[in-house]
């Protein structure tokens, strides 16, 4: 029995232990939020949080559901599989509230070179111009249509 | 119930932080959108890019991308005879306003659009400490802002150098796929803008998306396949000298 004799500080400090676990139980339960592990280390909701980012370009077919204008015009041509935010950037808010919100007319000086300016590094098919003696400097929708740059559009090519 | 003072000074803490995740509610998610049901990569054709720089401003603005980084940028590649396995590459400000023009030279040019592969073992969803990477059931990897605590070992690990502390909120930052876009079932704003069709979203989960077809019928490639990440962003004739 000697061997028991002094085991009280032992089962004080195994109670402590005990108790100081539950404690971790209690505050982890609190702290840890409730999504967390309900797919994977990680807590579930941050998924639905990045879902929720508000959108800005608001996509192709939402601009033709109202501009079916411009689609019949670009469907032919050239750029019928150019979007239009390609260009006119993003549109979600004009999509929102059309009246209030008017995209801002393009600058074609900027906007057509990003693309067509000659440049041994783009691919070889792909139609390219050096501007300044293409049109010396004339704006390019002077001969070209944007939405349909092609033969039949009018313009000059 | 009686509490001691002690109970009581452990439990507010621990009760402010449930508290607040209460406040914080869970966000709406698209009702018909099963993440089950996807598995999302997408294909970059590099025949096909020109390097106006499109997808990189769209993605800036529309993912709010803070000025100096990138969640996709654009490189250029030369390649000579004399520079086989160590090419020319710039990437100006990401190509966000495209490339000084080329001269006609016996090199070659390309370009090559970068950005997160979204790797099936991916290195960074590993190295976190405090499991706020990770990847989603559908396949995109993405960051918990909130649970971030911007130590970097993920921007370390990364093969590819697509991630970045974010300079204001002092979190990783990387590209979500457009998470936001494509769980609603649009494509995300790179491909939105491309406009030669040299990115296309893909679902690989989708049997009827194109890409099943395209990876039979092409030489298609994933960045550093010997890291064995799995990669999901696959590039269509890429060039040997691309790192």
């Amino acid at each position: 029995m000697s061997v028991f004799k002094d085991a009280g500080h032992l089962f004080r400090f195994a109670g402590l232990f005990v108790l100081a676990f539950l404690v971790f139980l209690v505050v982890r339960h609190y702290i840890v939020p409730k999504s967390f592990g309900e797919y994977g280390h990680y807590r579930g909701a941050a998924i639905g949080e990045i879902a929720a980012h508000p959108i800005k370009y608001a996509g192709h077919e939402t601009c033709e559901a109202c501009h079916s204008d411009v689609l019949d015009v670009k469907k032919n041509g050239k750029h019928a599989h150019v979007n239009c935010e390609a260009c006119h950037g993003p549109q979600a808010k004009h999509a929102d509230d059309p009246a209030s919100v008017q995209p801002a007319k393009l600058d074609t000086a900027i906007l057509c070179v990003r693309c067509h300016e000659a440049s041994a590094a783009r691919p070889k098919g792909f139609p390219q111009v050096a501007s300044a003696d293409h049109s010396n400097g004339i704006a390019c929708e002077t001969c070209h249509t944007p939405h349909s740059p092609g033969l039949d559009a009018g313009g000059a090519k | 119930m009686n509490m001691s003072r002690r109970q009581i000074l452990i439990l507010l803490p621990a009760a402010a932080v449930a508290w607040k995740s209460v406040l914080a509610g869970t966000p709406e998610t698209s009702p018909n959108y099963r993440m089950t049901d996807h598995w999302w990569g997408m294909l970059i054709d590099i025949p096909k890019c020109i390097g106006c720089g499109n997808c990189v401003r769209a993605c800036q603005a529309e993912n709010d991308v803070p000025e100096g980084n990138f969640r996709t940028w654009v490189e250029r590649y030369h390649v000579t005879d004399e520079n086989m396995t160590n090419p020319e590459v710039i990437s100006p400000d990401g190509g966000k306003e495209g490339f000084p023009v080329a001269k006609e030279d016996e090199g070659k040019y390309f370009f090559v659009p970068k950005l997160c592969n979204h790797c099936a073992d991916s290195p960074c969803t590993q190295v976190c400490p405090v499991g706020a990477t990770f990847i989603s059931p559908d396949g995109v990897v993405l960051i918990d802002p909130t649970y971030c605590l911007g130590c970097a070992y993920c921007v370390q690990a990364c093969p590819y150098g697509c991630r970045y502390i974010h300079p204001e909120k002092k979190v990783a930052d990387k590209c979500t796929l457009c998470y936001h876009r494509i769980t609603q079932g649009l494509t995300t704003a790179c491909c939105e803008a491309c406009p030669t069709g040299a990115r296309q979203l893909a679902d690989l989960k989708n049997p009827k998306d194109p890409i099943h077809e395209f990876l039979k019928t092409h030489s298609v490639q994933v960045l550093k396949p010997q890291m064995a990440t799995g990669a999901k962003v696959f590039y269509n004739d890429l060039d040997g000298s691309v790192r």
